[in-house]
């Protein structure tokens, strides 16, 4: 009984880690489809940016760091110079602001775990609180 | 032995002395060859070459606390061996005229005075000639180029895209009118003798220019001669009217000689170098098909998109073949907008012209910058042509703001 037990847990615990790996690695295609249609232009398909005006989204604090923050960035642009090890980006970035929450979860989960980032994925219901702040 | 010893003592000398060799192969049309004459110096823009063959290079992050590097062969030997750093701003405009060193911070202008030494009198005390111009980030390099009566002419690029409600925002409509011609978008023409000159001592010369990184004064025609960065994100923002390929290859980069008056017809319009037409932008009605901005001037040559054609020369050295005397020499610091197409520029282009027209079709003097074939993500290019200046011996230099470098180009009979 308590092997039955313990065999039955594993199999639930282990179908949660499936779903969930599922659902990021799906968060992260779909993300990827949605970056190369917006994001893709401007951050060019290493992340790296264009020297003195779209900064690089690999391995920086911006991306890597406060998931509200970055959430902010899409919702509403970024419309003021910033540094990024020491060198000066000045395009204005638009607000994304019309992309669903679900797009938006998606392609930040993208952006955090390619490019050589490895941050955790972001969810729908992140992306809906953090607009839900703004409006 | 001893002959192993010298000649190793022998090739160190020379290897200290030299300017690092960039490691791409700089192709030209026969008879010209090419010499790496300064290396790592950091993003060097604009560049100046002074008669005794000093360097001025211009740069748009400090390196020591300095945005100029003077560089000098005190020896005559060919090889730069003295490095000045002065000028605690950065910025992109380089130049010298009849005396003076002009440099450009991204909202002001200076100048230095040399005395008969070539050397600058004073290099942290210039005098401050223009100040309080725009500067949003956005195309904020105040280029500049001399005529030959006492007046420069600065570019103060317009902080936006195409001079939308919403910058750059897909969707939002084009303003009209566009309050940043006011201000911005367009070209100011200074005294070059009168300080602290800012929008109310100053003329808008001429109106409807995004942004003009290339600016020189054509001697022979007496006229002002620049080439302009055309818009971005016509495909990713109106992919139902311009598809991948159209998004690339449009709006031109464009090269107009411009009078006192002109307008180019920026917001409205951009060339389409495919059509031979002013075509209105989509952010303001246009389909691809319909015309616009009557009233604007059309440019002298219309080049691919998004090359971003960053310096201009126009050649009066003796040096060159006669077919290069008083055409344009065109740096092109290498697309991002081209995306997903592969990327384009890198080069530098000449167009022959005569009495300010050109004779001929634009071809590509000096290719290799970028050190490979296809650049897939601008930032892999090696080197980006930046600057252009040309020396007393007629021989032309291009700068790189990738790594600063600067190359000379000769013609070798």
């Amino acid at each position: 009984m308590k092997q039955i037990f313990i065999s039955c847990f594993l199999i639930v615990v282990f179908g949660i880690l499936l779903q969930s790996q599922t659902g990021s690695s799906v968060s992260k295609s779909n993300g990827k489809e949605v970056y190369n249609r917006y994001c893709l232009s401007c951050h060019q398909s290493d992340g790296g940016g264009v020297p003195r005006m779209n900064p690089p989204i690999i391995k920086t604090n911006y991306v890597n760091g406060d998931k509200i923050r970055l959430i902010n960035v899409v919702l509403k642009g970024l419309n003021e110079p910033i540094e990024i090890d020491g060198d000066e980006y000045t395009n204005p970035m638009a607000s994304h602001a019309f992309l669903k929450d679900q797009q938006i979860a998606d392609v930040l989960t993208y952006i955090r775990s390619s490019f050589g980032n490895k941050s955790s994925a972001i969810t729908t219901a992140e992306v809906k609180a953090v607009r839900a702040k703004i409006k | 032995m001893k002959f192993t010893a010298l000649l190793f003592i022998f090739s160190a000398t020379l290897v200290s002395c030299m300017a690092q060799e960039s490691d791409v192969t700089i192709k030209t049309p026969d008879g010209f060859s090419t010499t790496t004459v300064a290396a790592n110096f950091g993003k060097v823009r604009h560049i100046a070459v002074n008669a005794n063959s000093d360097i001025y290079m211009k740069l748009s992050k400090l390196v020591n606390g300095k945005g100029i590097i003077r560089l000098r062969d005190k020896n005559n030997d060919g090889v730069f061996d003295d490095t000045l750093y002065f000028g605690n701003y950065i910025g992109t405009g380089i130049a010298l005229k009849k005396g003076y060193l002009y440099a450009s911070s991204n909202s002001e202008v200076f100048r230095y005075a040399l005395n008969a030494q070539q050397n600058i009198i004073d290099p942290e005390k210039p005098e401050k000639i223009v100040t309080n111009l725009i500067n949003k980030g956005q195309h904020e390099n105040k280029s500049f180029a001399l005529d030959n009566e006492g007046n420069i002419y600065v570019n103060i690029g317009a902080p936006s895209n195409v001079c939308q409600e919403l910058d750059r925002q897909k969707g939002s409509k084009g303003s009209v009118p566009c309050a940043i011609l006011d201000s911005a978008g367009g070209i100011w023409q200074f005294k070059v003798d009168k300080l602290n000159q800012s929008y109310a001592e100053g003329i808008r010369y001429a109106t409807g220019i995004r942004n003009s990184m290339g600016l020189d004064w054509n001697s022979e025609v007496n006229q002002l001669f620049v080439t302009i960065h055309g818009r971005d994100m016509l495909f990713q923002d109106y992919p139902e009217i311009y598809d991948q390929k159209a998004g690339a290859e449009l709006p031109s980069e464009t090269l107009y000689m411009v009078k006192k008056g002109d307008d180019c017809g920026w917001p409205y319009v951009h060339w389409d170098h495919l059509q031979n037409k002013k075509i209105l932008n989509p952010e303001y009605g246009g389909d691809k098909v319909k015309t616009g901005a009557d009233n604007a001037i059309s440019p002298l040559v219309g080049f691919p998109g998004h090359l971003a054609p960053n310096a201009l020369l126009i050649y009066n050295g003796n040096q060159f073949p006669s077919k290069y005397k008083n055409g344009a020499f065109i740096a092109f610091h290498g697309s991002w907008n081209r995306t997903p197409e592969p990327q384009e520029g890198f080069y530098v282009v000449f167009v022959p012209m005569k009495n300010g027209k050109p004779t001929g079709k634009w071809e590509v003097f000096a290719n290799g910058f970028a050190g490979m074939e296809s650049v897939v993500n601008t930032r892999s290019a090696k080197y980006r042509p930046c600057g252009l200046a040309q020396g007393a011996d007629g021989s032309l230099y291009v700068s790189d703001d990738s790594k600063g470098f600067v190359w000379k180009i000769s013609y070798n009979k």
